[in-house]
């Protein structure tokens, strides 16, 4: 008797299964059916043979997909590549994403290789003045709301915001730079801002915009989520805040993990980031922040951008690095220097930016969404601005040697590429 | 990067190409203390002659020399306008007013125009810092910074050394205070490098609005107080204040600033008997500086400026345009 595959039935076996929720690392095969995990452990060779598609890991890592928060574009060539499942879709597309009609469009943009989920724009226009329809863009599949690459200067507005979004159940994430002080500044004020003569801003900005929102927060009893943190001080108040209980998150992207402001050098535009790279001693305590946990999300911030925006004098350029293909690799690095473990590591890009969102993913356990990815954590290879896969390839870690790659990503039970 | 072309076995160190190992002059960071000092030296030669009747040199002669000027400017363009000829070059040039960019054309679309009719030296001013770098990178001759943003401008850093290394005879142990929005100004970043890098002890005095942050990390102490940064002072460097930055934003208004910081003759008297006065121009009279101190032959050294300053610009094109002339050891 042959036992005959099952369509839609797909076993990855002789992994190492990583389960960011247990925080373990298990030998073992996944089995996957009708798009759901359907069993983990050791697959009977029974079973293997009524599989379409068998698939040897040869022992690389079996992991959730990446859930990336707050993509700037979507670029599905380079978040495939860089093994991520689900995007969510900052609303500062062109046009911003501040009515229905455009957050269900964008919603339908990547299936069924990648998921992009809208973030809905929390003003109209993005102009930072009025509330756009946000309970109508939640009802059309927004999975957050948020103020876009700029900050809500109206303290007024905000605290609507995080009052009117409390009672959708929607997270606010929040960009937090005042806007008054860093109005017009492309650095951080420091010895690297006065040697190349660029327009900065005290890094202080960072936290002011923090301490406001906090109190706002407080006042509303909201969640609220600063998508990238960069300093030591504002890491400071996320840090406290979560002690007295409040509903507060955030992010980090790795280039204010691994960079600081020396990395413009001699006006490298690829460097030219929104927040603006930082001190030595913030970037320092970006990784303390990852280490104890303040930092609950690693995103990648991917923000393509072509010649005609980054070939330009520094204060010209637009700010933005592509950081999808390099948000694992870099991430790995963490692991390597023994600041986090392994899962932990998917923790922070995967399991608790899905939770953030309230989307399926970042779990790998039976009956959970079949999103998966194979890395090979110690494949080394070299980041390559002009080979990167996507839109564009403007990385400040151009030229970087780094290690673990994506071998395959699995999307609703199925292998991609 | 500016690479250095290999050397024939036969030149010694401190000679030829080793002198000055660069491609261009973006600006006075990167230099080292030595190469600094050539320059003075190779200018001090054209002195002499910019004063002599006949002020010709066919040394360059044949050369192209474009000057691009983004930003609009007198008295640098002419000054290099001048240095240009007066070594014999054909000195074409592109003001932005009459220029594509202003049609919308990109700074390296431009560049790269330039660079196909084949000049042998630019020479570029433009409001952006890191401007002149970002051409620099792309063209096939020698670039010159006239000036980028707020970041450097090396010619005037130049002129400025070797005016004081001519009236007080050297510039090692002097006490120079630069005086003014030392924020916004690329003469104080590139004066800065330059005079700590020949062993002057330098003093930079700003309102704390107009005080760049970390400017100690840059070899100086800073002042608010200008009457304390000018104690015992060798050499009074002014510098220009914009009319923009006067009202309201960083300066509450034009006489408090010209009460706090603008250089009097008595204020002037905290600084050495023999103290030095010395301003980029063009000058706010009345504002930073009194009309009685800046013309006052005996402290002011403006003119003088001016003068040094087309010799500077033709010891630079000199000496970055040797290796294509086929200068041996270059």
């Amino acid at each position: 008797m042959t036992a005959k595959p099952t369509a839609g039935r797909v076993a990855v076996r002789h992994g190492r299964i990583v389960d960011p929720q247990a925080g373990t690392i298990t030998p073992g095969d996944v089995l996957m059916e009708d798009g759901r995990i359907a069993v983990i452990g050791h697959l009977s060779p029974g079973t293997i043979a009524r599989c379409e598609i068998v698939a040897d890991a040869k022992g690389a890592l079996i992991a959730p997909g990446i859930v990336d928060v707050g993509a700037m574009a979507i670029d599905l060539a380079a978040f495939t590549a860089g093994g991520i499942t689900r995007a969510g879709l900052m609303p500062d597309q062109s046009p911003p994403l501040d009515e229905p009609a455009l957050v269900q469009r964008a919603a339908a943009a990547g299936k069924p290789k990648v998921w992009i989920h809208p973030i809905a724009a929390a003003t109209r226009g993005l102009n930072g003045r009025e509330l756009a329809e946000i309970g109508l863009m939640k009802a059309a599949g927004a999975c957050a709301v948020a103020t876009g690459r700029g900050w809500i200067a109206d303290s007024r507005l905000m605290h609507q915001l995080l009052a009117y979004a409390a009672a959708l159940d929607l997270t606010v994430i929040a960009h937090a730079e005042d806007g008054g002080l860093a109005a017009g500044a492309v650095a951080t004020a420091g010895e690297t801002a006065t040697r190349l003569g660029l327009p900065a801003a005290p890094a202080i900005a960072e936290a002011m915009a923090v301490a406001r929102d906090l109190m706002l927060l407080e006042e509303t009893g909201a969640r609220l989520h600063f998508r990238q943190l960069s300093t030591r001080t504002a890491f400071d108040l996320v840090r406290q805040a979560k002690r007295r209980g409040l509903k507060v998150t955030c992010g980090a992207t790795p280039a204010h993990l691994l960079l600081s402001d020396q990395a413009i050098g001699p006006f490298r535009t690829f460097a030219r980031l929104s927040p603006p790279l930082r001190s030595e001693d913030d970037r320092r305590a970006a990784l303390e922040a990852v280490a104890d946990g303040t930092i609950d999300i690693l995103c990648s911030g991917h923000d393509p951008r072509g010649p005609e925006a980054k070939r330009l004098p520094y204060a010209d350029a637009s700010p933005g690095a592509a950081g999808a293909v390099t948000l694992l690799p870099l991430a790995l690095g963490l692991v390597r220097d023994e600041i986090i473990g392994l899962p932990r590591l998917f923790e922070l890009i995967s399991s608790r930016p899905a939770a953030l969102l309230g989307l399926p993913g970042g779990k790998v356990a039976v009956g959970e969404e079949a999103d998966l990815i194979l890395v090979d954590p110690d494949a080394p290879w070299r980041i390559d601005s002009d080979g990167m896969p996507g839109i564009a390839g403007n990385t400040p870690f151009d030229g970087l040697p780094v290690q673990g790659r994506v071998l395959k990503t699995i999307k609703g039970g199925q292998p991609l590429g | 990067m500016n690479a250095s072309p290999p050397m024939p076995e036969a030149i010694e160190p401190g000679s030829g190409v080793h002198a000055f190992p660069h491609r261009h002059l973006t600006g006075i960071e990167g230099l080292q203390p030595h190469e600094i000092v050539y320059l003075l030296d190779e200018a001090e030669k054209w002195i002499a002659f910019n004063r002599a009747t006949t002020k010709h040199d066919p040394l360059l002669a044949g050369l192209t020399q474009i000057n691009a000027f983004f930003e609009n400017s007198t008295r640098t363009l002419l000054s290099f306008e001048i240095a240009g000829k007066r070594l014999g070059m054909d000195v074409v040039n592109m003001a932005v007013a009459q220029s594509s960019v202003k049609k919308g054309e990109t700074l390296l679309d431009t560049t790269a125009t330039l660079n196909a009719m084949r000049p042998d030296v630019i020479v570029i001013r433009h409001d952006a810092s890191g401007a002149v770098q970002l051409i620099a990178d792309k063209v096939d001759c020698p670039v010159l910074n006239a000036g980028d943003g707020r970041h450097e401008h090396p010619t005037q850093a130049l002129l400025d050394a070797l005016t004081i290394r001519r009236r007080k005879g050297r510039i090692e142990n002097l006490v120079v205070a630069i005086c003014g929005d030392v924020l916004h100004s690329r003469v104080a970043r590139s004066n800065i490098l330059a005079l700590t890098a020949l062993a002057a002890e330098v003093r930079v005095v700003a309102p704390p609005t107009l005080m760049p942050a970390a400017v100690e990390r840059m070899g100086v102490t800073p002042f608010s107080d200008m009457d304390a940064g000018l104690d015992g002072a060798d050499v009074v460097m002014m510098l220009r204040v914009q009319n923009e930055r006067m009202e309201g934003g960083f300066v509450p208004s034009t006489r408090e600033y010209h009460a706090l910081y603008g250089l009097t003759r008595e204020r002037l008297s905290r600084a050495a008997p023999d103290a030095l006065v010395m301003h980029p121009g063009p000058m706010n009279r009345g504002i930073e500086i009194t009309s009685d101190v800046a013309d006052d032959p005996r402290v002011s050294a403006i003119t003088e400026q001016v003068e040094t300053g087309v010799a500077v610009r033709m010891a630079c094109l000199d000496v970055l345009t040797r290796g294509r002339r086929g200068v041996p050891g270059w």
